[in-house]
């Protein structure tokens, strides 16, 4: 008797767990559709996440400048923002390769968040977390209340985006013209809307989104900072996009599903999930995530009505 | 017309449009040379010129999508600069492109709304409830909910004019409207545009077909090479003295062709079924069989299973179903080097893409398929004396107007590459051709060139299958026409007793008794 107590307690606090985790996720990718809506590949997202995170824990630590955690999280957006600025700039503007301008964007947070660390922080830096955020009424509610209720206010944030960002992008002005750009661009700038301008927009939210998505990683979930933290989680948002079909409902499913595989561990004990007699090697689990990517990608390669068909191709006026 | 001065669109009238000593170059090419254009309140004013003479140029440069190098624009009088389509919009001024401008996910009314000044969120009711007035008072019937890509062209036509009518257009440009209706279809938007003049829009057709400007326009500016030649009034001209002033010298229309004797089945198809790239059903069941010295034409409108139906016989597209037999033996199974080799030629409809490798010279791509043959090769290198003279030897038999045979083919004219296609594929002495569009986007000139060697290769008993979308081309050359309607045959009919009422029927899918 007491012990199923203590396992549904373990499972309660295990989905909890399982949804804070796909924060970082749910950010990132949501960002990352509307880039991609618009017809923009970012693949720079790891980089921006990196910056956000540790911006946002530097923000937050008594090591850094010990202000206030809502602030670090302003200001991984607001750095994001500028790494998307910079995307921007090269992709749209100088209508680089967009595969491998991400590339070298990514490279860049990498090296710039790990020189930052070494050189502000002496490598070690932690901070407390988002404290968590009760809801009156809703948080006491058992099991339901436990698990979506008791969170901190960057995981309620993150799940807001996904009716709110599929309302933009279905209702209003500016979605129906990130949608045109994204499809036929020509035909968007024939109508006189500025399709440059359009992914500029798209591209900065998706930097805003993606160092929101790094500060829910560092301040969010774990209250620490390490060199390439991100271990891959923005490449796997990219990929979630595809696996979601450019739908942010489908994204966030995805996303849980990825914070599932990554709480694996965690999963196979509370389980006691075994091989004969040997429990799993932790190891072993720990690279269902990566494996899931590539699955992913490979089943979710069927056609998807809301795929822009002018993805990554840079907007030039002229000759048919 | 409309004695106030605003249009039932809404929009004030523009009563004079002017572009005045336009210049515009690109690298290499002086596209358009101090040109003077204007056109008026309720006319319709005619842009005729070849492919490349500079129209679309001009044109885009009144839609702010170009900028002129000089050269200034006036409407009722006053300057203008545009910036981009926004302002040209803003000003009245609409354009229906040749290529539609909508994008296909997106319903009519989310079309229409793409570009206008509107709050955060899109009033879509108010959007729908002035395009269903709008298609009533200009009697072009659309459903503002259907998504664009469930519509024909006809009807995605339609919606263009709408939108465009809904941002005001008082002066509309049609870019080469007709290339993609069928004959009835035409007819309907004539009724049209001739309700539009009378209501006092100002219309500028761009075309280059005779036919046309003779009954639709009102003034006519003929283009050539970049300059205006002369604008003359609609009263009578003659389709011969527009095409002298659009080629520059006499057209010979028509095609002589000698009665040839037909000789056995040299290709015939066999239920052959096939789906399009989106993996939908794009062929179904077609039969039919081509006779040496016999020119069997595929008319259609675009999109109903042409480029299929060429494409599983050259094989490029995997078939579904069905048989395909050259000289007697089935090729369905065969690679394509192994169809080639049984006698197939394929000129391709998409020549830049599937016809040449645009970087590689003008000798390369005459080798394109047979460099592996032993009279160009000496042990395992090219023997490129030999490839030289056979070179040269096409460019001078087919009349190919290029620099050097070393010159890199993308740099030729189209009329050019299609000779040398042409050159390349005719050289192998095929039993059978596919031609598919083989004078589209080809100037007059080459086009009269190619037709005749079409002929002529009929005369030497070759058996060709004719795809194209130009039902004068089907009817100069044919000797029976089978149409395509949604990937079926709907009738095969011998030249002499099809008429291009009737055909056009049948490309709308009405089936022929007989």
């Amino acid at each position: 008797m007491n012990n199923d107590l203590t396992l549904a307690q373990i499972l309660i606090s295990a989905f909890a767990l399982t949804l804070g985790a796909a924060t970082p996720y749910l950010y990132a990718s949501i960002g990352e559709i509307f880039s991609q809506r618009s017809g923009v590949l970012n693949l720079g997202v790891e980089g921006t996440m990196l910056m956000g995170a540790f911006v946002a824990i530097f923000f937050a630590s008594d090591k850094g400048l010990q202000i206030d955690p809502a602030i670090g999280f302003l200001a991984a957006m607001i750095v994001g923002g500028l790494m998307g600025l910079l995307s921007a700039v090269i992709n749209v503007t100088l209508k680089a390769e967009q595969g491998i301008s991400g590339i070298g964007m990514t490279l860049f947070g990498l090296g710039m968040s790990s020189l930052l660390f070494k050189m502000l922080a002496d490598g070690v830096i932690t901070a407390t977390v988002f404290p968590k955020l009760n809801i009156r009424g809703l948080s006491d509610l058992p099991v339901v209340g436990e698990i979506f209720f008791q969170q901190n206010a960057l995981v309620y944030v993150a799940f807001a985006l996904v009716p709110i960002s599929v309302w933009i992008l279905n209702k209003t002005t500016w979605g129906l013209q990130i949608r045109a750009v994204g499809q036929n661009p020509k035909a968007a700038d024939a109508m006189g809307v500025n399709v440059n301008r359009v992914r500029y927009s798209t591209v900065i939210l998706g930097g805003v989104f993606a160092g929101a998505a790094g500060a829910a990683l560092s301040i969010g979930l774990t209250g620490v900072f390490q060199e390439n933290m991100t271990a891959g989680r923005g490449f796997i948002a990219v990929a979630l996009v595809y696996f979601g079909g450019w739908s942010p409902w489908r994204a966030m499913l995805g996303a849980l599903l990825f914070s599932a595989a990554n709480n694996l561990q965690i999963w196979a004990q509370i389980l006691d999930v075994r091989i004969g007699n040997s429990p799993i090697p932790s190891n072993l689990l720990g690279m269902i995530p990566y494996i899931l990517t590539i699955l992913a990608l490979v089943f979710a390669r069927q056609r998807h009505s809301l795929e822009p068909a002018a993805l990554t191709k840079p907007f030039e006026r002229g000759e048919n | 017309m409309n004695p106030t001065n605003i249009l039932p669109s809404g929009h004030k009238r523009i009563d004079h449009a002017e572009l005045m000593g336009i210049v515009k170059r690109f690298p290499g090419v002086l596209a358009n040379d101090h040109i003077n254009f204007d056109v008026k309140a309720g006319e319709i004013h005619a842009l005729l010129g070849e492919n490349g003479a500079g129209k679309s140029t001009l044109m885009k440069i009144l839609y702010g999508l170009y900028k002129p190098d000089e050269g200034e624009i006036r409407l009722n009088g006053q300057p203008v600069v545009f910036h981009s389509p926004a302002d040209a919009l803003t000003q009245g001024i609409g354009m229906i492109h040749q290529h539609f401008m909508l994008v296909p996910t997106l319903t009519v009314a989310e079309n229409v709304a793409l570009g206008m000044k509107s709050g955060l969120v899109m009033d879509l009711k108010q959007v729908k409830k002035r395009l269903v007035e709008l298609s009533a008072v200009y009697g072009l019937k659309i459903n503002p909910d259907a998504y664009v890509w469930q519509l024909s062209v006809g009807e995605q036509q339609r919606v263009e004019i709408v939108k465009a009518l809904y941002r005001g257009g008082a002066l509309i440009i049609l870019d080469e409207p007709t290339a993609v209706l069928t004959p009835q279809e035409v007819k309907e938007l004539f009724v049209t545009l001739r309700q539009m003049r009378e209501q006092g829009h100002a219309l500028i057709f761009i075309t280059h077909k005779l036919y046309e400007v003779q009954t639709l326009s009102d003034r006519i500016t003929v283009m050539r090479d970049g300059r205006s030649v002369d604008t003359i009034a609609n009263n009578g001209v003659e389709q011969r003295t527009l095409a002298r002033m659009m080629v520059g010298r006499d057209v010979q229309f028509q095609v002589d062709r000698p009665v040839v004797p037909i000789g056995e089945v040299k290709l015939s198809v066999r239920g052959l079924s096939a789906t399009n790239d989106q993996d939908l059903p794009a062929l179904k069941h077609i039969s039919l069989d081509v006779r040496a010295g016999e020119i069997m034409g595929v008319a259609g409108v675009s999109g109903n299973g042409q480029r299929e139906l060429a494409e599983c016989i050259a094989g490029l597209r995997k078939a579904t179903g069905g048989e395909v037999f050259l000289n007697g033996k089935s090729i369905l199974g065969l690679p394509v080097l192994d169809r080639l080799n049984a006698g197939l030629s394929f000129v391709p409809e998409e020549r830049n893409r599937h016809g040449i490798i645009g970087s590689f010279s003008v000798a390369e791509n005459a080798i394109l398929q047979n460099h592996g043959e032993p009279a160009f090769k000496r042990g395992m290198l090219f023997n490129f004396g030999a490839i030289a003279r056979h070179t040269d030897d096409l460019i001078q038999r087919f009349n190919v107007k290029t620099p050097t045979r070393e010159t890199p083919i993308k740099n030729l004219s189209g009329g050019n590459i299609q000779k040398l296609i042409l050159a390349r594929e005719l050289s192998r002495h095929p039993a059978v051709l596919i031609a598919a569009q083989p004078t589209r986007g080809v100037d007059i000139g080459a086009t009269e060139y190619i037709r005749n060697i079409l002929i002529q290769q009929r005369s030497e008993q070759v058996a060709m299958l004719l795809i194209s979308e130009d039902l004068d081309e089907i009817l100069a050359l044919s000797d029976r026409v089978a149409v395509l309607y949604e990937g079926e045959i709907v009738g095969i009919v011998n030249r002499e007793d099809a008429d291009v009422e009737m055909l056009g029927l049948m490309m709308a899918g009405v089936r022929h008794s007989s």
